[in-house]
């Protein structure tokens, strides 16, 4: 290629622009447009004129609607910890391979192909009161009545749980399969444990992988809907934001209410992010300085 | 410093579902000595460096480490340093943070830590490096660091596993003159395994040859290089030419003359063959002369058919007159089509038994 002068687009540059140009578009239509939107009717409530923040204001002075964000937090935050934790504990202890592992990460990807409604189809025959778990529990004299656990705040966990896991487990096996195993032997030569060299050796190499599994399901979590109807109590317990939002646009037929709890959704989404970046530095951090410094 | 151990007796056995990666592989390792595993991939090599290490469990068998059985230790308990093929650096820390690793692990004092990895890093020739990350130095670097992290632990042995492999070939020898130095000036005693014959022969004291599993020869370079047990051997050291004859004579001080593909050969042997016994003759390319007599004592005639030039010298490829290939290396400049006398020198000529069971080819 000829020399170009700093500043100078190159041949390069316009080819790269032009063949990028129909992914921007597509990602400025179908994301940043509509995102845009929402954020303008929000601001346009349909009985004021012009513009006002009334949806937002609504939305925090009605305990109806502001609770939701707890109850999302409540059920999104556990779940993500469960999920993550889990994962990493299962993809950690196969990173070097294990009998009959392919067997085993096709029962546990099973879940992802069936889709949500099949998955909770499932879960309330199974789990429900006179499901095989309660059955098999009673049978074996262990509880004397049929445990809740559907149509509750922990059968929208379970089902969370089983839809999510997979996905954050593959991701982790990945990722920690990934680590040259020469790293860890070499920690071990130096006289590191199994915990040491997962304290200081693998988990801040996994971190990056770790940070990327907690944002993803915090977020799947946060903007739980069809598990909250179908396995929760939408209207009480499990009525989370989403379905605030969705009852707003689709019972009230209030559209830029319902945008305006979809942002401040968004926000959480992002205060959420905020945190897990945050704490990874942390991580990272405190596992480069040694041992001896603390 | 720590001292270093007396001996290193070990006899493994490792398998991996059906196939047996070292079948009862024993040795018995001296103190302060520099040994190499040395065969070709898949050998068992690196397996039996593991084992040593306790990275990888021994199917079967024993490690004893000065009277004291060690095999089944972690690796942690060990006290061995080790020397990886890809430097195996962690790279969350810098160039402090790798070598200090152990140090601080054993709770060394801070102002103890800091001087010990400033000798190390003298001592592999990287002052200045602590602040840096593996991703900043480069694979010569990185393998200093990785021998400095090593040896800061004044380990009893120093395991190395093929650590000159992923560099380049300039920096291989320099990098080989390095670990012999340091071997040496601290009197460590070392374990070095490698596929390629030229680290073997320049750093150790003793050369284990390895093939399937099994131990095929032991011995000083020297052995090896001279007197391989058989084709096998005598193939990584770098003999070329192979010709399948029959003993016809044997004389006083272990002469043989053989025969076959209508040469008559003579030279010496190490083995004891039965008169008729199949025996293969092997040459270097580099022992075997060309021009002289051809009415002398193996003495043949070749013609010319590939000339490669490789600088001070050419190889060039012949076939005798009986039709078998020969490989040369010679200085003088032959031209492809050229029929020239060629002398294979008695004392240059080894014999050896033909293949037979149990790896002894």
């Amino acid at each position: 290629m000829r020399p170009r002068r700093a500043g100078e687009p190159s041949e390069l540059d316009l080819m790269a622009m032009a063949c990028l140009a129909p992914s921007l578009l597509y990602v400025l239509v179908m994301f940043v447009y509509p995102f845009l939107y929402g954020i303008y009717l929000s601001l346009r409530p349909l009985k004021v004129d012009g513009f006002s923040l009334a949806n937002y204001i609504a939305f925090f002075s009605d305990q109806y609607q502001y609770k939701t964000v707890g109850i999302t937090f409540r059920l999104a935050v556990p779940n993500t910890v469960v999920v993550v934790a889990f994962s990493l504990l299962l993809a950690y202890n196969m990173r070097r391979g294990v009998w009959l592992e392919r067997t085993i990460t096709t029962i546990l990807v099973l879940p992802i192909s069936l889709g949500v409604i099949l998955l909770a189809q499932g879960i309330l025959g199974f789990y429900g009161g006179r499901g095989w778990f309660n059955q098999m529990l009673l049978g074996l004299g262990l509880i004397e009545d049929s445990l809740v656990l559907t149509h509750n705040f922990t059968g929208v966990m379970l089902s969370l749980f089983m839809q999510q896991f997979p996905f954050c487990f593959l991701m982790l096996l990945g990722y920690i399969s990934g680590i040259d195993p020469s790293i860890e032997n070499s920690a071990r030569t130096l006289g590191a444990g199994p915990w040491t060299v997962f304290q200081r050796v693998m988990l801040p190499l996994i971190a990056p992988g770790l940070a990327i599994a907690f944002a993803l399901v915090f977020v799947m979590s946060f903007a739980t809907f069809p598990s909250a109807i179908l396995l929760g109590q939408p209207t009480g317990a499990t009525r989370t934001i989403a379905i605030a939002a969705y009852a707003q646009a689709f019972e009230m037929y209030d559209m830029p209410y319902a945008s305006a709890i979809a942002v401040i959704m968004g926000l959480f989404q992002l205060a959420g992010l905020l945190v897990i970046i945050l704490l990874r530095r942390r991580m990272v951090l405190a596992a480069t300085m040694g041992v001896g410094k603390r | 410093m720590k001292e270093t151990i007396e001996s290193l007796r070990f006899r493994i056995t490792k398998r991996f579902g059906a196939k047996t990666v070292l079948k009862d592989f024993g040795l018995e390792v001296r103190g302060r000595q520099f040994i190499t595993f040395l065969g070709p991939s898949g050998c068992g090599k690196s397996t039996a460096l593991n084992i040593i290490a306790g990275l990888i469990p021994a199917t079967d068998g024993e490690v004893w480490l000065d009277g004291e059985r060690i095999d089944h230790l972690p690796p942690e308990k060990r006290g061995f340093g080790m020397v990886f093929q890809n430097y195996a650096l962690f790279p969350h820390m810098t160039v402090f943070g790798n070598i200090a690793f152990g140090l601080q692990l054993q709770r060394r004092p801070a102002a103890e830590i800091a001087e010990r990895v400033r000798q190390m890093l003298d001592l592999v020739q990287l002052p200045g490096f602590e602040g840096r990350y593996p991703g900043q130095l480069s694979g010569g670097q990185q393998q200093r660091i990785a021998i400095a992290r090593a040896l800061v632990l004044h380990p009893r042995l120093l395991l190395l596993d093929e650590p000159l492999s992923n560099l380049d070939a300039k920096l291989r020898i320099e990098m080989r003159a390095e670990i012999k130095r340091i071997h040496t000036s601290l009197g460590l005693t070392s374990i070095y395994v490698t596929h390629d014959q030229v680290e073997a022969l320049s750093l150790s004291d003793w050369v284990v040859v390895m093939r399937d599993g099994l131990l095929i020869q032991a011995g000083t370079p020297q052995e090896i290089h001279d007197q391989p047990v058989n084709v096998f051997v005598a193939d990584f050291m770098g003999f070329r030419n192979f010709f399948q004859t029959q003993v016809v004579a044997l004389g006083p001080d272990r002469e043989v003359e053989a025969t076959g593909n209508g040469m008559k050969i003579r030279g010496k042997t190490r083995h004891t063959f039965a008169p008729g016994a199949s025996v293969v003759v092997a040459i270097r390319p580099d022992d075997v002369v060309v021009g002289g007599d051809v009415g002398g004592p193996n003495a043949f005639r070749a013609k010319v058919d590939i000339v490669e030039y490789l600088g001070r010298e050419d190889e060039v490829i012949l076939t005798l007159e009986s039709g078998a290939r020969l490989w040369v290396h010679t200085e003088a400049r032959l031209t492809p089509g050229d029929l020239v006398p060629v002398v294979f020198p008695p004392e240059k000529v080894i014999f050896l038994p033909t293949e037979g069971p149990g790896g002894t080819a």
